[in-house]
């Protein structure tokens, strides 16, 4: 099934297509469909690859002109994210601000926030990190315990995160902190925008367990920051960060469901290959593994048809990223189950094959962006309607 | 391809389910899966007169109101939803699709009106002893004779063939299947209701002997129409199936919120909120199965439907079983009870999944029209 919108996103899927193929070219087409949001690989060709594409304007597709965006709207960035994943594209390495940060500050931030900060992003001139998990707050941001005081015309902040994707490489971060000491829960929380180039911010990568360093652990001891430097209001954090986790969920599923199919044909191929085929276990698996990923792009077109006709995503667009989390980790241990022997052999220093890395990587796919455990309370709880658990 | 709703559609739902939630309720439900005949010729009418149910997706040219497959889902997963009693599967999915995929004008002309109308009840008897849906286990043979042709052999576990008017036969013929009609007291047919483990969907067994029928579209090249015909009738009730998981579900979630356990509601225990969200999440997924299969009929892709159709029998159809059986298991005890309507749904749907053929054989049907 194609995406189909019109002439006017046909004319622009059409130039987006021959760009791709006029660019995706040397050592950037040697690292096709590497990367995802935890995955740090061939970090110096993506930072490039992500310049190349600014330059040729493919950043901030729907973001405003005046921020340095093409000015175009939800269809053509459904389009440019479709085709980018389509095309096999790497990870963007600036994704986080693409993603998550600047459609934050379009929504929420100030006019001389937005200035200042979109189009160092869309230049690729600034990385940004995100500031939102501790130690103590993985899944519960309400008991973030960061916390921030006003000193005159600064924030003064103190307090550690963690799981910060691409930390090591970011010069801001935006960071969930307590400004209010008195408060509980998710009262009292603040979003901050911190330039980390400064004495009170110490970054640390974090090994993951497919090898790589991508994870940062950030300790802020008084780290400073202008008081003009929040999102939304003062003791608003909490409505901020919820608003950003609603996008992220919203954007990452197309583009993954791409390269799970890409995965499954690579699967189907390998059982061949190997005669596994005729294994009626299998061959039962493997067959399940290919229904998963069309139900996944199914999933998606209807809440981008729900979407771009204006109407409100049903039930599906909230149980996506559950289903396609845990499908998608079957998938995985089908593939190295039929790489059999040879797949539990790794290159020098650790080096992972696409099939390893993504296998290992889809461990994390089941906690990001709210773990199972959460989605499934959210599931039952705000589409269902079921009651709460009894907090204290 | 529009694959949204349109405001008709969403008009179209709320129709139906009022209309079904009035008069298929739990009470009529009980009441005609405890009769032989499964069926009750007064709401038949209603549904052709008031709504025009039968005839919803049959052209207008045969009597019909020309609406697409998506709406015809729509009318499949509420009919799924209220477990609708009664032969509109075997008419309208089955017999008035093998109408419409034979090439044979005169026979549409001549029995899609009564089948838009209300007036006729249909089926397609297909299966025999071995159970097979496919063109090998097509035993009963079909011979010309001066008289027109003659039909014998014994078809079974056929949807409401033992109230059927019009019984739509496969047939095996000197050089193929071919199809036939036959009415349903025609002479040398004897009809046997089989006492079904699920009540609200009734089957029969029929015995042909000698009986005379008439040929629908030419001799021996049948087959191609009825897998077309069977693709579409799964992508149907891949809907209704997903309409059941879905009102199984509603019941789970309604018994969760007012059961109190321990002080409180166990819908607020993650045993049980967790297991209606996987229930959600397998209805999602079952219903983009369905759907994707009812845009594929919409758009006429021949590519598309095939793979479609079996994806979304090998899916839904594990779906409602698992759903319904969930629904049970949130109930405790009183889901275990006769009087409860929780098993109602877990028998429609373990007869669903092997009613058009069971999910293994869609898997295989998939992967051979993928080449896997």
């Amino acid at each position: 099934m194609e995406l189909d919108f019109g002439p006017a996103v046909r004319d622009f899927r059409d130039e987006l297509r021959d760009w791709l193929a006029d660019h995706l070219t040397g050592e950037f087409a040697a690292h096709r469909g590497v990367g995802g949001p935890t995955d740090g690989e061939a970090w110096e060709v993506r930072l490039a690859w992500d310049r190349e594409l600014s330059n040729g304007g493919w950043l901030g597709v729907g973001w405003p002109k005046e921020y340095g965006g093409r000015g175009l709207g939800l269809l053509e960035e459904i389009v440019f994210e479709y085709e980018y994943a389509r095309a096999n594209a790497p990870y963007r390495a600036t994704g986080n601000a693409l993603d998550l940060l600047g459609p934050m500050l379009l929504k929420m931030g100030g006019e001389e926030q937005k200035k200042r900060f979109l189009p160092p992003i869309l230049a690729v001139e600034e990385l940004w990190g995100q500031g939102f998990s501790e130690p103590g707050a993985g899944s519960d941001l309400a008991s973030v315990r960061t916390r921030a005081e006003r000193d005159g015309d600064q924030w003064v902040v103190s307090g550690q995160k963690v799981w910060t994707s691409f930390g090591i490489h970011a010069d801001w971060l935006y960071v969930l902190a307590r400004t209010d000491p008195d408060s509980v829960r998710h009262k009292g929380l603040t979003m901050l925008l911190l330039p980390t180039d400064q004495p009170g911010v110490e970054i640390r990568p974090i090994r993951n367990l497919a090898g790589q360093d991508e994870f940062a652990e950030v300790f802020l001891s008084d780290a400073r920051t202008g008081a003009d430097m929040i999102v939304g209001e003062v003791g608003q954090g909490w409505r901020t960060a919820m608003a950003t986790l609603g996008i992220e969920r919203g954007t990452t599923l197309l583009p993954q469901q791409l390269t799970f199919e890409r995965e499954a044909e690579a699967l189907i191929d390998l059982a061949r290959e190997r005669g596994a085929l005729d294994d009626p276990m299998l061959r039962r698996r493997i067959i399940d593994a290919w229904i998963s990923v069309r139900i996944m792009r199914t999933t998606n077109l209807r809440t981008l048809a729900e979407l771009t006709a204006g109407r409100t995503p049903g039930a599906q667009s909230t149980t996506a990223k559950l289903y396609a989390s845990t499908r998608h980790q079957q998938l995985g241990h089908l593939a190295q189950e039929l790489a059999g022997p040879a797949g539990q052999i790794v290159g020098e220093d650790y080096g992972l094959d696409m099939r390893q890395r993504s296998f290992l990587l889809s461990l994390a796919e089941t906690i990001y962006g709210g773990s199972s455990e959460i989605q499934r309370n959210i599931i039952g709880e705000q589409v269902l309607g079921l009651p709460k658990e009894p907090r204290p | 391809m529009d694959l949204t709703f349109s405001q008709e559609q969403d008009e179209l739902r709320k129709v139906v389910r009022s209309f079904l939630a009035k008069h298929s309720d739990e009470a009529a439900v009980r009441r005609l899966a405890a009769e032989p005949l499964g069926h009750d010729p007064v709401l038949w009418r209603r549904m052709a007169g008031e709504l025009g149910l039968q005839g919803l997706a049959i052209p207008e040219e045969y009597g019909g109101h020309g609406f697409g497959y998506v709406d015809l889902g729509i009318v499949f997963e509420e009919a799924g939803r209220a477990l609708l009693c009664g032969p509109y599967f075997a008419t309208v999915a089955l017999a008035a699709e093998a109408l419409l995929r034979c090439d044979d004008e005169q026979a549409r002309r001549d029995l899609l009106p009564g089948i838009a109308s209300g007036e006729t009840v249909a089926t397609l008897a297909l299966t025999e002893d071995s159970g097979r849906w496919d063109e090998q286990g097509i035993r009963l043979t079909g011979r010309t004779t001066a008289d027109g042709p003659r039909l014998t052999g014994t078809k079974t576990y056929v949807p409401d063939g033992h109230l059927a008017d019009l019984v739509l036969v496969a047939a095996r013929t000197p050089g193929g299947i071919s199809l036939f009609a036959v009415d349903g007291d025609a002479a040398g047919l004897v009809r046997t209701a089989l006492p079904t483990l699920d009540q609200t969907r009734k089957q029969a067994r029929l015995d042909f002997t000698d009986t005379p029928a008439r040929l629908i579209g030419s001799q021996d090249t049948a087959w191609p129409a009825l897998e077309r015909t069977l693709a579409t009738a799964s992508v149907l009730l891949a809907a209704e199936q997903v309409g059941g998981a879905a009102a199984a579900l509603d019941a789970a979630v309604d018994y969760a919120k007012i059961r109190v356990q321990y002080g409180r509601p166990i819908g607020s225990f993650q045993g049980i909120k967790h297991k209606c969200a996987d229930m959600l999440v397998e209805i999602e997924a079952a219903r983009s199965a369905a759907y994707a299969g009812l845009w594929a009929l919409d758009a006429d892709d021949d590519t598309e439907t095939p793979v479609a159709a079996a994806l979304a029998q090998a899916f839904c159809s594990e779906a409602f079983t698992k759903v319904a059986g969930d629904n049970i298991q949130v109930h405790g005890g009183i889901g275990f009870t006769w009087e409860h309507p929780a098993h109602l749904y877990f028998k429609r749907a373990k007869s669903s999944e092997v009613l058009l053929g069971t999910p293994s054989y869609h898997r295989e049907l998939l992967a051979t029209r993928l080449g896997i």
